[in-house]
């Protein structure tokens, strides 16, 4: 199941970024209503973005940032067709990435 | 005996010496693009997550980032945040919310091509400051906004 959303649009030399991912961010913080129990953590803890294979930026995370996070990002360069690669790891070895060209 | 003496002030002298190349700055212990420094948000205040993110807790406020939040976020759960800078040569951008169980939300290292900017959603446990952390040329440089939380987005 794909979990990464992205647009990336290049513009007078500069790339915008933007991008969804789908999941659950829980703090391991946060109580089951219904059973008062923890919810234990489960969160993304590395954002990796790459343009053509070269990494441009990482993000590290934890159950601070929201569930299904937003990342917007820019970068010098890129230009429309050029391939970027989001990639995330969460907390309990979970992982997924996704590309997408350059608009 | 003398023999024994001689190894040992040797190796003090060898340590001592690596101990003042890191002391000087010039054996820090680079960080790779992207190592996530778990001790970073495990921090349960400030200083501490700004240490083990960003190398160091001495930050001083700038006028040259920008940080946009709102200033009264009706759900602590989603509470956009927008850092952006004029700086040049930035690292690093750690996003801290002062009143959360653990201050820091989220580091951004970035390469020699980033732009100074990002944008994403953090939580919020409760009404606080959003202090945006950028490390540029080594030092640290801040900016803070206050934001009202109706509902705390972190408990519960």
């Amino acid at each position: 199941m794909a979990t990464i959303k992205i647009r990336a649009k290049a513009k007078d030399g500069v790339t915008t970024v933007k991008t969804l991912i789908s999941h659950p961010m829980d703090s391991g913080l946060r109580k089951n209503s219904k059973t008062g129990k923890l919810i234990p953590a489960h969160y993304v803890t590395e954002v990796t973005a790459e343009h053509n294979g070269n990494p441009v930026m990482s993000a590290n995370w934890a159950g601070g940032v929201s569930k299904n996070p937003y990342l917007s990002f820019k970068f010098k360069g890129g230009a429309a067709g050029d391939t970027l690669k989001i990639s995330w790891v969460d907390n309990k070895g979970e992982s997924d990435s996704a590309e997408a060209k350059i608009k | 005996m003398n023999l024994i003496r001689r190894k040992f002030v040797k190796s003090t002298a060898f340590l001592s010496v690596g101990a003042a190349l890191v002391g000087s700055g010039v054996l820090i212990p680079q960080r790779a693009l992207g190592a996530y420094a778990a001790d970073a948000f495990a921090a349960r205040d400030i200083d501490g997550a700004l240490n083990a993110s960003l190398g160091s807790s001495d930050y001083s406020p700038s006028d040259a980032i920008k940080l946009k939040a709102p200033d009264i976020a009706e759900n602590g759960a989603v509470v956009p945040v927008t850092v952006s800078s004029s700086m040049a040569n930035v690292d690093a951008i750690s996003i801290i919310a002062t009143s959360n169980p653990g201050p820091l939300t989220s580091t951004y290292q970035l390469s020699s091509v980033s732009e100074p900017y990002v944008s994403t959603r953090i939580k919020m446990a409760k009404t606080g400051d959003v202090i945006a952390v950028i490390k540029a040329d080594g030092k640290l440089y801040s900016a803070t906004k206050e934001v009202k939380v109706t509902i705390g987005g972190c408990g519960g």
